[in-house]
């Protein structure tokens, strides 16, 4: 995985994982890489990726069974509220960039419609 | 923690270090940054007590540095290796200086480095001799490590083998590295705290992941800001 290094790298790693959780690649009771396997394959310094460990156990995301390894342990409802919570970051991202392109909130979401349905009629000029 | 209380150093009329308040924290791995002549050498021979101060004092787990030497690795940034030597006699030469020197560490490094105990120091190449000298810091168990300018001069496979190799030694919370260098953008994501030196004080120090949540920008980013203002 690419860091943008402009950006808390162990925010980073929080948000990958919050990927694979929402997308379904990592399921409850899956283990995931010890905190050193991590450091040593993403090339970062292991005190981030403890700190990007011990926040995901505080957010309930994840448990470490001493001895045993860390294992995704999220429960269906914190689940579905990470999966809104970060579609709605998206979104909220998406509308700001547009209107600072100058488009108000009507036309965006017309061409939002245009664009599911498929309409890329007017991209080409 | 290693601490620095109002510290100045002068050699002839150039001021190496300015009146500095530093410390570094325990069990991190610290970025010492800064431009040529900031004062990041002279800092960190200072730790391994191979300078001392004019005026201030550094303490080294509460001693002066100096009763120290046992805890402290130290990679110069300049070519200390014998050239006569081989890698094994330079290692039996550190090895009879330091009770830390840890064999089973070095034979683990020196595979992991693809070095040959045979090589010969003058015959071998820049990049081997850089990886040779961290090998020789590395192999012993000691609390404190220093690295002047690993990095520089270095081709970057040379430069990605030796920063893998000190996130696999690093020992979490136990040690306290310190890494000098020019090279900021190879070490963004090695480095946990920063200390951005100017002139021989300290122009900025914090968390290096703090940095980037306040400034939205990268460690060289926030290097090129603080200097562009500061000369």
């Amino acid at each position: 995985m690419d860091f943008d290094l402009a950006r808390p790298i162990y925010q980073q790693i929080i948000d990958d994982f919050k990927k694979q959780m929402i997308r379904g690649e990592l399921r409850k009771g899956e283990r995931i890489p010890s905190q050193r396997e991590y450091a040593e394959k993403a090339r970062i310094n292991p005190n981030t990726v403890q700190r990007a460990y011990r926040e995901m156990e505080n957010m309930r995301m994840v448990e470490t069974l001493r001895g045993q390894g860390t294992y995704v342990n999220i429960s269906e409802e914190d689940l579905q509220m990470l999966r809104k919570g970060m579609a709605r970051a998206v979104l909220k991202n998406f509308v700001m960039e547009m209107r600072a392109l100058g488009f108000d909130d009507e036309e965006t979401l017309i061409m939002l419609q245009a664009e599911q349905t498929g309409g890329e009629g007017d991209n080409k000029q | 923690m290693i601490e620095f209380i109002n510290v100045s150093k002068q050699f002839g009329a150039t001021v190496a270090l300015n009146n500095l308040n530093l410390s570094f924290q325990p069990g991190r791995i610290t970025g010492l940054f800064g431009p040529n002549g900031a004062g990041k050498s002279t800092s960190l021979k200072m730790i391994s007590g191979l300078n001392r101060p004019d005026r201030g004092e550094i303490r080294v787990h509460g001693q002066a540095p100096v009763g120290c030497k046992d805890s402290i690795a130290y990679l110069p940034e300049i070519d200390h290796l014998y050239p006569w030597m081989n890698i094994k006699q330079a290692a039996g030469f550190m090895q009879s200086f330091y009770a830390d020197w840890d064999e089973e560490k070095y034979r683990e490094l020196l595979a992991f480095l693809n070095l040959d105990e045979q090589m010969k120091i003058s015959k071998i190449s820049k990049g081997q001799r850089a990886k040779t000298k961290l090998l020789l810091a590395a192999a012993r168990h000691s609390r404190y490590l220093l690295l002047d300018e690993p990095l520089s001069g270095i081709d970057i496979l040379t430069r990605e083998e030796i920063i893998q190799t000190l996130i696999r030694d690093y020992r979490e919370g136990e040690q306290t590295v310190i890494i000098s260098t020019h090279e900021i953008d190879d070490v963004e994501a090695l480095v946990d705290e920063v200390v951005f030196l100017n002139r021989g004080q300290v122009k900025l120090s914090g968390n290096a992941d703090q940095l980037r949540e306040e400034k939205g920008m990268s460690l060289v980013e926030i290097m090129k800001e603080e200097f562009r203002h500061a000369n």
